[in-house]
């Protein structure tokens, strides 16, 4: 195909993918068709991030572990620049989404009680 | 340690190659609005001054350190070094106009042979208040610099420090390796002295800038972590941190365009325009003064090139301080960097 386009300046077939980076930016226009909704949704946003008991940074922290947990490509591009900027070190970084990792394995280790009684229940 | 932009005959050393990147592309095809049409948007047709309070005057681009994000693109082998004539007639001005605040930069100004000469007649002439822009590890760098902090005290000096973070790993990326030891070293001697000690009246501020291209964060909160990791871990004391964006020109520039984040850098700028931090900006109330005594909105412009208009006066010789209050400031795209967010100057930030 590459070849194609180099010899006869076909345009190559272009893999189109579900994620865009350039789509965050374009967050904001979920309101054209709900604004009401949309209105609501980002001021409760905005709050949820203001500091209270908990600061600034450690909420971007959480959403950051959240993001990973989730795996949410926009949220994990959102919140490592979030982080960043409010002076989170990499390895605090790291250590938040070790802490997502660790529930989500520990919580399908967790299920292996769930797995061990039912084996024992329906074996002789 | 790297070379300067200018050692190595770089594109970006070149003052019109810098504006041309930044006056043409994604502001050329109209994809982002020029700053000037921004401002027209809130209502500012130019930008003037309100008062000149700060004299900002950069005594040369000679430094110990090679910062990868440097706007200066100082370094050891940055030669330009300004003249105790030049000095004199930046005292001569200062004495005249009694305009507050003498603002040393550089470059490391303590490397110019002249620096404690140029404080001490500043201070003798009675400037109402001194500040110098000491970038710590030159404190520590050969012993004739290790009474400098002596030096400040004795001149009632107001030391601003640039601190890009409280651990090694993000300093030292930025700012070369073993930077933020010998920087802790610096902290340290200035505290002994008093600097940074409450109630000494002793100023001792920290400058932080983000490590990347990125906004930095809320300057209270940036200045609670520092303030709280300093102490805990290293037993540092200072006064007040201030946030400064990075401006999009010379080695930072360099380092946007060769990692792919110019664009996104300059979008997230834009985006992050807020008018409220117009009023503020620092080329409103400084005049900057380079080696060779030519006038500047501002640092930056100085490192563009970008002398004060015309018809305001361009040199310390002819210094006009009721002309120059009432030029037009001259901007350019780089200028978004000091209105994104919170705002962004020498002070930190101003919205």
């Amino acid at each position: 195909m590459l070849r194609a386009f180099l010899t006869f300046g076909v345009k190559p077939f272009i893999m189109e993918t579900y994620y865009n980076p350039a789509d965050l930016k374009k967050f904001g226009n979920i309101g054209e068709w709900e604004e009401n909704l949309a209105k609501k949704f980002f001021d409760w946003y905005g709050d949820v991030f203001k500091e209270g008991d908990l600061t600034a940074r450690e909420k971007s922290l959480i959403a950051l572990a959240v993001a990973h947990t989730i795996q949410c490509p926009y949220c994990i591009d959102a919140y490592t620049q979030d982080t960043l900027e409010k002076g989170v070190t990499e390895k605090a970084m790291m250590e938040a989404i070790h802490v997502a990792a660790a529930i989500r394995g520990g919580s399908s280790l967790v299920h292996g009680v769930q797995m061990m009684n039912k084996a024992k229940k329906i074996s002789m | 340690m790297i070379k300067s932009l200018h050692a190595r005959h770089h594109q970006l050393a070149n003052q019109q190659r810098q504006l041309e990147i930044l006056e043409n592309g994604i502001f050329k095809s109209g994809q982002f609005p020029t700053f000037r049409k921004k401002l027209e948007s809130t209502g500012y047709h130019s930008l003037k001054p309100s008062r000149i309070e700060i004299f900002q005057v950069n005594v040369g681009y000679m430094c110990n350190q090679v910062c990868k994000h440097c706007h200066v693109d100082a370094g050891p082998d940055r030669l330009e070094i300004m003249t105790r004539e030049t000095m004199q007639q930046c005292v001569d001005v200062l004495a005249a106009t009694k305009i507050k605040t003498l603002d040393i930069t550089g470059g490391a100004p303590e490397m110019n042979p002249d620096f404690m000469w140029f404080v001490e007649q500043a201070h003798a002439s009675g400037v109402g208040e001194i500040i110098v822009r000491s970038n710590l590890t030159i404190l520590t760098a050969n012993p004739k610099y290790h009474s400098l902090p002596e030096f400040f005290k004795a001149n009632n000096v107001r030391v601003c420090s640039s601190l890009p973070f409280y651990n090694a790993g993000k300093t030292d990326r930025q700012r070369g390796e073993g930077v933020f030891e010998r920087s802790i070293q610096g902290l340290r001697m200035l505290n002994e002295v008093g600097y940074g000690i409450p109630e000494t009246g002793l100023i001792l501020d920290l400058v932080y800038n983000p490590s990347g291209a990125f906004l930095p964060g809320n300057q209270e909160q940036l200045q609670r972590d520092f303030k709280i990791e300093l102490k805990n871990h290293f037993d540092v004391d200072f006064n007040s941190l201030f946030t400064i964006t990075n401006i999009p020109i010379s080695r930072f520039l360099d380092f946007l365009i060769e990692s792919g984040n110019y664009e996104d850098y300059m979008e997230k700028l834009i985006t992050a325009f807020n008018p409220s931090a117009v009023e503020g900006v620092m080329c409103r109330n400084t005049i900057s003064i380079d080696w060779q005594g030519n006038l500047y909105d501002c640092d930056f412009n100085q490192m563009l090139g970008l002398k004060t208009s015309k018809s305001a006066g361009q040199h310390i010789s002819t210094f006009d301080l009721s002309q120059l209050e009432s030029r037009e400031i001259i901007i350019g795209q780089h200028c978004f960097a000091c209105t994104a967010g919170a705002g962004s100057s020498c002070q930190g930030s101003t919205a």
